[in-house]
C-alpha cells in the first residue's frame, strides 16, 4: 500500500499540484493583465482607466469575470452547437497547455522535454483551430471573414517566427528551453542575451508574436471597425470569456517565449550582487511584463493594417528577412567556428 | 470537374455597426475581401425636420438646425439665421457678426477633431479619439458659457445672437486658442507620418476634381481634390470678408488628403478665432428692432411696449415678408444651405435643407468600388458623414 502510494498516487498528485501552481498564477496574471492594459492605455490617452471597483480599480477584473460568468451563454439558432461550444474550449486549453514547458527558473519547469521549443511552436500554431472553428460554427458573415483572415495571418507569420527560432537554435544547439536560457548565461550579463546579439531578429520575432496573438496593429480577425468583433462576434458570457482569457494567456505566453529566446529567461541582466540575489522567477516575470507593456503600448499608438498589407508584410518583408537571418547566422557560426559542439 | 459559378456574398454593414457613424446601413456585395457594390441606405434617422419647420415660427425653427449635424450645431443655425435675415432685410450689428464667426469656427474645430478622432478610430488607432475629446470638452464649455447649452446651442438667431458673451470668456477662448496648435502637432505625430496610417489612407478612394463636380462634393472633401472653393471666401457672409485666412487644398483627392485638409483647416480656424477676438467691437449683439429681437428683461419690467413685444415675439413670432432665398454657409462638412420660402406669415412656407453629407454619401459606391472591406471604413471616416443631417 505504501509502495503504491509512493510509486503511483504521489507522483500524479505532485504533477497536479505543480499544474495548479502554474495555472492559477497564469489565470491571475491574465486577469490583472486586462486591468494593466486598461490602466496603461488610459494613462496614454489622458484618462484614468478603471478606478471605481476596489482600491485603484484592483477588483475590476474580478467584477468583469463575475459578470461574464453570470451571463447567459447565447447560442445562435443557425450555429453548429457542438463546434460552437468546443471552439472557445480549444483556444483556452491550448493557451494553458503551452505553459507546461516554460521554465520559470533554473529547473522550475513542469516538463523539461528536449523538444520544448517545437512543442511550444506546435501548440501556438494549433491556436488557429479555435478561431477557425468559432468563425465557421457561428454561421455569421463577420465571424466567417474574421476566421478566414485569422487563419491566413497566423500561418504567414509562423513562417517568419519559425526561421527566427532556427537562428536561435543554431546558436544554442538544443531544442530544450532550459538549455536555450543557459546558453545566454555569461560573464557579460545581458550582453550575452540573444536579444542583444541578434537584435534585428528579436524585433522581427516580437512583431510576429503580435500577429500571432492577433494583437494591434494586426488584430485583423477581430477588427472592430470592419468586422465588429470578428470571429467572436456571436459569443457571449463564459464562451466569450474563454476566448478572452485564451487571447490574453497567449499574449503572456508569447512574451514568455520572447523572454526565453531573446531576453535571457530568468537570468539577471547583470550578474553581480544586488541583481543576482533576486530570484529567477521574478526576473522572468519582469521580462514578461516588459514585453507585455510593449504589446499594450503598440496598441495605444498604431492604426490597424489592412488585410492585404498585413500579408504583404508577412510574406514579402519578414519571410525574406528571416531567411536571410538564418543564412547570415549560419555563415557567421561556421566562419568563426562558433557553432555549439553537441 | 464541372464549372461552378462562384456567388458573391452580401454583408449588411450597419445600421448597428461601430464604424457606421450613426445609423448608416450599407449593403456590401463582397468578392472575398473586395467590395463589388456598396449600396448605402438612408432614412433610418428621418425625423421630418423640414416638414416640422413649416409648422413652427421662425424662431422655433432654430433648434431643429442644431439637431441636423449635431457635431457642429452652430454652423447650421448660422445658415438659417442668415436666410431669415435676408428675407427680413435686416443687418446684424458688427459685434453679433463677430461672435457668430467666432462660434462658427469653434464649431468647425468641434467637427474636425471629432472627425479626425473617429476616422483614426476607424482605421484602428484609438488614442487620437480620446485626445481630441479632451479639447471638444473645452470647446463645449465655451458654448455652455455663452448660451447655457453644451451642444444644441440655439444661439445664432435671426437678428444676431441670443446673448452677449459673458466677461472673461473672450480671454479664455484666446488662451485656449494659443494652446490648441500644440495639440494639433501632437495629433499629427500620431497620424500624419505614421506609416500604417498612410498605408491605410494614401491612394484610397481617389476622387478627381471632375468627379467632385459630378457628385456635388463640397467642403473639405472638395478641397482635398484640389479645388479651392470655400464659401467663406467665395461669397463671404457676416465678417468673413474681414478675416485673413487661407484655403488649404489637397492634391490627389484620396483619403489622406481629406485628412490633411481638415488638419490644416483647424489651424486656419484658429487664425480666424484670434482675429475675431482682436477685432471684436463693443456694442449690441443683435438688431435693435424689437419686432425681431426680444427686448431686455429689465425693459419688460418697466415698459408696457416691451412687454407686448416680448409676448408677441414668443407667441405669434414675427411675420417675414413674402419671398424666397437660397442661403448657403460653409459648414465644416461642406456647403450647408437653406432654401427658405416665405408667404408673408409667421411660419416658413417651405424650408428645404441642403446637407453636404447627403451628396458625399451618395458617392460611396463610386468611392469604395474595387477597394477592400477595410477601406470602406476608411472612406466613411474620411468623407465625414453624420446622419442627423443626411436623414434630416
Amino acid at each position: 500500500m505504501v509502495d503504491f502510494w509512493f510509486n503511483y498516487i504521489w507522483p500524479v498528485a505532485w504533477i497536479v499540484i505543480k499544474i495548479v501552481a502554474i495555472v492559477i498564477p497564469v489565470m491571475l496574471s491574465v486577469a490583472y493583465l486586462t486591468l494593466a492594459e486598461r490602466k496603461i492605455i488610459g494613462g496614454m490617452q489622458l484618462r484614468k482607466g478603471p478606478n471605481i471597483v476596489g482600491p485603484f480599480g484592483l477588483l475590476q477584473p474580478i467584477a468583469d469575470g463575475l459578470k461574464l460568468f453570470l451571463k447567459e451563454t447565447i447560442i445562435p439558432s443557425g450555429a453548429s452547437r457542438g463546434v460552437f461550444i468546443l471552439a472557445p474550449c480549444v483556444t483556452f486549453v491550448l493557451a494553458l497547455v503551452a505553459w507546461s514547458v516554460i521554465p520559470f527558473g533554473d529547473g522550475m519547469v513542469l516538463a523539461d522535454i528536449n523538444v520544448g521549443i517545437l512543442f511550444l511552436f506546435a501548440i501556438s500554431s494549433l491556436g488557429v483551430y479555435g478561431i477557425l472553428m468559432a468563425g465557421w460554427a457561428s454561421n455569421s458573415m463577420y465571424a466567417f471573414l474574421g476566421a478566414l483572415r485569422s487563419a491566413a495571418q497566423m500561418v504567414s507569420y509562423e513562417l517568419a517566427m519559425g526561421f527566427i527560432i532556427i537562428t536561435v537554435l543554431m546558436c544554442v544547439g538544443s531544442l530544450n528551453l532550459t538549455d536555450i536560457v543557459m546558453a545566454q548565461k555569461g560573464e557579460y550579463g545581458m550582453l550575452n542575451w540573444f536579444g542583444v546579439l541578434m537584435f534585428p531578429m528579436a524585433v522581427i520575432f516580437f512583431i510576429s508574436t503580435l500577429a500571432e496573438t492577433n494583437r494591434h496593429p494586426f488584430d485583423m480577425p477581430e477588427a472592430e471597425a470592419e468586422l465588429v468583433a470578428g470571429y467572436n462576434v456571436e459569443y457571449s458570457a463564459m464562451a466569450f470569456a474563454l476566448f478572452f482569457l485564451g487571447e490574453y494567456a497567449n499574449m503572456i505566453l508569447m512574451s514568455g517565449m520572447t523572454s526565453v529566446l531573446f531576453l535571457g529567461g530568468w537570468l539577471p541582466p547583470v550578474d553581480i550582487a544586488p541583481f543576482n540575489m533576486i530570484p529567477g522567477p521574478i526576473w522572468f516575470a519582469a521580462k514578461i511584463a516588459f514585453c507585455l507593456f510593449i504589446f499594450i503600448w503598440v496598441r495605444a499608438t498604431f492604426p490597424r493594417y489592412r488585410y492585404d498589407q498585413l500579408m504583404r508584410l508577412g510574406w514579402k518583408v519578414f519571410l525574406p528577412l528571416s531567411l536571410a537571418a538564418v543564412v547570415i547566422v549560419a555563415s557567421v557560426l561556421v566562419a568563426f567556428d562558433l557553432a555549439p559542439q553537441v | 470537374m464541372a464549372e461552378t459559378e462562384i456567388k458573391n456574398f452580401n454583408i449588411n454593414f450597419g445600421p448597428q455597426h461601430p464604424a457606421a457613424h450613426g445609423v448608416l446601413r450599407m449593403v456590401l456585395e463582397m468578392d472575398g475581401e473586395i467590395v463589388d457594390r456598396a449600396d448605402p441606405h438612408v432614412g433610418l434617422l428621418h425625423r421630418g425636420t423640414e416638414k416640422l419647420i413649416e409648422y413652427k415660427t421662425y424662431l422655433q425653427a432654430v433648434p431643429y438646425f442644431d439637431r441636423l449635424d449635431y457635431v457642429a450645431p452652430q454652423n447650421q443655425e448660422h445658415a438659417f439665421a442668415l436666410a431669415v435675415e435676408k428675407l427680413l432685410n435686416i443687418e446684424v450689428p458688427p459685434r453679433g457678426q463677430y461672435i457668430r464667426v467666432l462660434y462658427a469656427e469653434i464649431g468647425r474645430i468641434l467637427n474636425h477633431i471629432l472627425n479626425i478622432g473617429s476616422y483614426a478610430m476607424d482605421v484602428g488607432a484609438m488614442t487620437p479619439m480620446l485626445w481630441s475629446f479632451e479639447h471638444r470638452e473645452i470647446l463645449m464649455e465655451f458654448c455652455e458659457r455663452v448660451c447655457g447649452a453644451r451642444l444644441h446651442m440655439a444661439y445664432f438667431r435671426p437678428g444676431g445672437v441670443a446673448f452677449d458673451m459673458p466677461p472673461g470668456l473672450a480671454e479664455d477662448i484666446g488662451k485656449w486658442a494659443d494652446t490648441f496648435p500644440a495639440f494639433i502637432d501632437d495629433l499629427e505625430t500620431l497620424l500624419t507620418e505614421n506609416r500604417i496610417f498612410k498605408q491605410r489612407t494614401v491612394d484610397i478612394a481617389v476622387v478627381t476634381a471632375e468627379q467632385c463636380y459630378d457628385w456635388g462634393f463640397t467642403g473639405p472633401n472638395l478641397r482635398a481634390s484640389g479645388i479651392a472653393w470655400d464659401l467663406r471666401k467665395a461669397q463671404p457672409y457676416d465678417v468673413y470678408d474681414k478675416m485673413d485666412f487661407d484655403i488649404p487644398t489637397g492634391k490627389f483627392g484620396d483619403c489622406y488628403d481629406r485628412y490633411l485638409v481638415r488638419m490644416y483647416e483647424m489651424r486656419e480656424s484658429i487664425k480666424i478665432i484670434h482675429q475675431c477676438l482682436e477685432q471684436m467691437p463693443a456694442g449690441a449683439c443683435k438688431v435693435d428692432d424689437q419686432k425681431v429681437s426680444p427686448p431686455s428683461r429689465g425693459d419688460m419690467k418697466k415698459s408696457m411696449e416691451s412687454l407686448i413685444h416680448h409676448f408677441k415675439l414668443y407667441t405669434e413670432g414675427y411675420h417675414v415678408p413674402a419671398g424666397e432665398t437660397y442661403t448657403a454657409v460653409e459648414a465644416p462638412k461642406g456647403e450647408f444651405a437653406v432654401f427658405l420660402v416665405s408667404d408673408g406669415t409667421n411660419k416658413p412656407y417651405r424650408c428645404k435643407i441642403r446637407a453636404p453629407g447627403f451628396a458625399h454619401l451618395a458617392a460611396m459606391e463610386m468611392m469604395s468600388k474595387g477597394h477592400m472591406l477595410a477601406d470602406v471604413v476608411a472612406v466613411i471616416g474620411s468623407i465625414d458623414i453624420v446622419f442627423g443631417e443626411i436623414d434630416r
